[in-house]
């Protein structure tokens, strides 16, 4: 093979492209590939909500079912035994179009004997002035659903299961390395991705799935620019109980000065608290006494503190010319529930931050969820992004793939994806 | 970004979408390696290997002389996978020609074969050329399901006609028919080796005024989409002439469409007009092999009785 190699070499013409320009970040291969490494044709490095629902999906995927395909995961398998009692505190509000992907493959079954909350109505409004907002859907049908990330966790890990014959999950793995192939590959060099992993194993693939967060190793290594900056805010959240048990169908959120609040309901009695505000006060309100913390989020809601005067009068004068203008049904403000008690130890908050990546999708790497895209919670879109991004990146591969297409290469990948993200502008 | 830029071998380029428009009559600086002497062939043209031998390596370069080859596949693969499909009653859709055995005659760097391996197919892929060969063995080397789908041999289409009658489900010739020598005996070899009922799968260029202008002057001499010299057009064959010596040689015409390409985007696309490209499908008859003096065209056959395993 070392002969053959080298016959092929000598067939190259001089100068032709090896000096080409280097990408900044790009780590080279060089020397040959030890035979009998495993060949995977699609590796999702990141096991979180997205990674591992992007495993799922390809692994039910038709056209993949003679594909061999690796999720890497650094933490341990996460299907929950049993339902805890108590709800955990990280939650995601699901739209439809994700329930409608998670039930392409069976997870949202799962879900549903687990447990979720559908809600019906979503009202915004401000603590400055009076400016409202309401959203339903006409016949008062489902406009979303909150459900805990665990149980969305164990619901994909579930499915996963089920195609293990595909889809071979390795967990408590730690990704040293990511190298991709330069760009004129010659006889020696592998074309695919090499991965070196921290317990010394060596794997190669076609595709290599970047869905391993904000702080992305694959967005890192394959270097593509992050556009990034944190918002001087952490998100407190808590479950808490409400004072009386009631439908809780609607999801709250309240802008205050210092940032969004938000209460998405859990169960009849029960709803999470999602409050974005600056550092400082994060860290009082996770460490004050019970019943200061139960006040200070009554009165987010409730008080109108912060409204002045002249905001109250100019708010009232624009609406009595939209009203000239365009008469509307006026909405009146409701008020969310009172809470009563909060779960202890649920108290918790994470620093916030916003983050997007120039590029999507490159030769033999794509990256999908936060790693491509990081968001305010404050929309309750960040892992919908996500769900959204698999759903469009398993049709155009399921595609390729039923033309035979090398899954990763330009004409397989690229060109379609990245034409339709403004993203593309930043090429060249 | 200037549209315009010099590359390092001193060629101005326009650089559009990703396609470059290579203006320069020095392309053939490249050394060659020693030809080696073949057995005359009626079907392969020497000349013909000599322009193809300074572009072996250049296969897999998706942007380079070879990039409308590569996007062809985007036409070819499903036209291939779809008619073959038609043929067989059960069939998975994840490896969609598994079982199937497949020629594809002047196979080049295996631009073709690849694809049709990864759907299921055992590929068996001939190239006179010993460059192309190598080129073509040692991109599918690193694949290991590819390796054990592919075969290549260093040969023309007559050199394993006696071996291999009656093998393969489909035999295509992708952009081959205008540079062999003599048709005819191409059409009857590719009968020969069919089983009865499989499938000849044909693209190439019609012999017509918009393709001397376009597929030559423009293609070759001004934008540089084709490598200069790659193609003669007294060689195009038109839809007419290619039904005239399939019909009476054992092959039943099913569809010829015509295809376009783009070259500002890259892509190919159907259509109905076969002036310039075109794709053909036919199918051998299921009598019996006949010998060359007595062909006789059975009527009526429904090809659909095949070729399962």
């Amino acid at each position: 093979m070392a002969a053959c190699a080298r016959l092929t070499r000598a067939l190259l013409v001089p100068g032709a492209t090896l000096g080409g320009p280097r990408l900044p970040g790009l780590r080279w291969l060089s020397g040959s590939v030890g035979p009998g490494q495993a060949v995977y044709d699609v590796v999702v490095a990141g096991g979180g909500m997205v990674g591992t629902a992007m495993a799922c999906a390809l692994g039910h995927n038709v056209h993949f079912r003679d594909k061999k395909i690796l999720l890497l995961e650094a933490g341990p398998n996460k299907v929950l035994g049993k339902l805890p009692a108590t709800y955990s505190n990280r939650v995601s509000s699901i739209t439809p179009g994700s329930a409608t992907l998670l039930s392409s493959f069976g997870a949202w079954d799962h879900i549903c004997n687990m447990r979720y909350k559908p809600f019906r109505r979503m009202q915004v409004w401000d603590a400055c002035s009076e400016a409202l907002i309401i959203f339903d859907k006409d016949d008062l049908d489902d406009m979303g659903y909150i459900v805990e990330n665990d149980v969305i966790m164990s619901a994909l890990a579930k499915q996963l299961d089920a195609v293990r014959d595909q889809v071979e999950v390795v967990y408590k793995s730690k990704v040293i390395s990511y190298t991709w192939p330069g760009p004129f590959l010659d006889a020696e060099t592998s074309p695919w991705v090499q991965i070196t992993l921290a317990n010394g194993r060596q794997l190669q693939t076609k595709l290599l799935i970047g869905a391993d967060g904000h702080n992305s190793g694959v967005r890192r290594a394959s270097g593509i620019q992050n556009v990034c900056w944190p918002y001087d805010q952490s998100a407190v959240v808590a479950t808490l109980h409400l004072s009386e048990p009631t439908d809780n169908n609607v999801a709250w959120q309240r802008f205050l000065p210092s940032g969004p609040i938000a209460l998405l309901p859990l169960s009849d009695t029960l709803s999470s608290l999602v409050w974005s505000t600056s550092h400082e006060h994060a860290a009082e309100l996770v460490s004050m006494e019970e019943e200061n913390f139960l006040d200070a989020i009554n009165s987010a809601f409730w008080s109108d503190a912060s409204h002045t005067d002249f905001i109250d009068s100019a708010g009232s004068v624009l609406q009595y010319a939209f009203t000239l203008l365009q008469p509307t049904n006026s909405s009146a403000r409701q008020l969310p529930p009172s809470v009563a008690k909060v779960d202890p130890k649920s108290r918790t908050l994470f620093p916030l931050g916003m983050g997007h990546a120039v590029e999507y999708v490159r030769p033999r790497v794509a990256l999908i969820g936060d790693a491509a895209h990081r968001v305010h919670p404050l929309a309750g879109q960040g892992v919908n992004m996500g769900f959204g991004d698999i759903s469009s990146l398993v049709r155009h591969l399921s595609r390729a793939a039923f033309n035979g297409k090398d899954l990763g290469t330009d004409y397989g990948l690229c060109k379609q994806i990245n034409a339709l993200l403004p993203g593309h502008c930043f090429e060249e | 970004m200037t549209p315009w830029l010099f590359s390092d071998k001193g060629i101005m380029c326009l650089k559009s979408n990703n396609i470059i428009f290579a203006y320069s009559d020095k392309m053939k600086s490249y050394r060659y390696v020693g030809m080696r002497l073949y057995s005359t062939s009626k079907t392969v043209d020497p000349k013909e290997m000599k322009t193809f031998k300074a572009l072996a390596y250049k296969w897999w370069d998706e942007q380079g002389a070879y990039a409308p080859l590569h996007s062809m596949n985007d036409l070819r693969v499903p036209f291939i996978r779809d008619n073959l499909l038609k043929t067989v009653t059960n069939h998975q859709l994840e490896s969609p020609l598994s079982g199937m055995k497949i020629l594809d005659v002047g196979c080049g760097g295996g631009l073709l074969c690849e694809p049709l391996g990864r759907l299921g197919a055992l590929v068996t892929g001939i190239d006179p050329l010993n460059e192309n060969i190598k080129t073509a063995q040692q991109h599918k080397s690193f694949d290991p399901v590819l390796d054990k789908r592919i075969q290549y041999n260093a040969c023309s289409l007559e050199d394993i006609v006696e071996e291999t009658v009656e093998t393969f489900d489909a035999v295509v010739a992708s952009e081959v028919v205008e540079h062999v020598n003599d048709l005819e005996t191409f059409i009857q070899c590719c009968c020969q080796v069919l089983k009865p009922g499989g499938s000849l799968f044909i693209t190439t260029i019609n012999k017509t005024q918009l393709s001397y202008a376009l597929g030559i002057i423009f293609a070759e001499q001004i934008a540089g989409i084709v490598p200069k010299g790659t193609h003669t057009w007294e060689k195009f064959v038109s839809p007419e002439e290619l039904e005239s010596l399939l019909e009476p040689n054992g092959f039943l015409v099913q569809t010829i469409t015509g295809m376009l390409y783009n070259p500002f985007s890259g892509y190919w696309r159907w259509t109905e007009n076969t002036s310039l490209n075109y794709a053909a499908h036919a199918i051998k008859s299921s009598a019996p092999v006949e010998t060359e003096e007595h062909h006789t065209k059975t009527p009526g056959i429904d090809g659909q009785e095949a070729s399962q395993k």
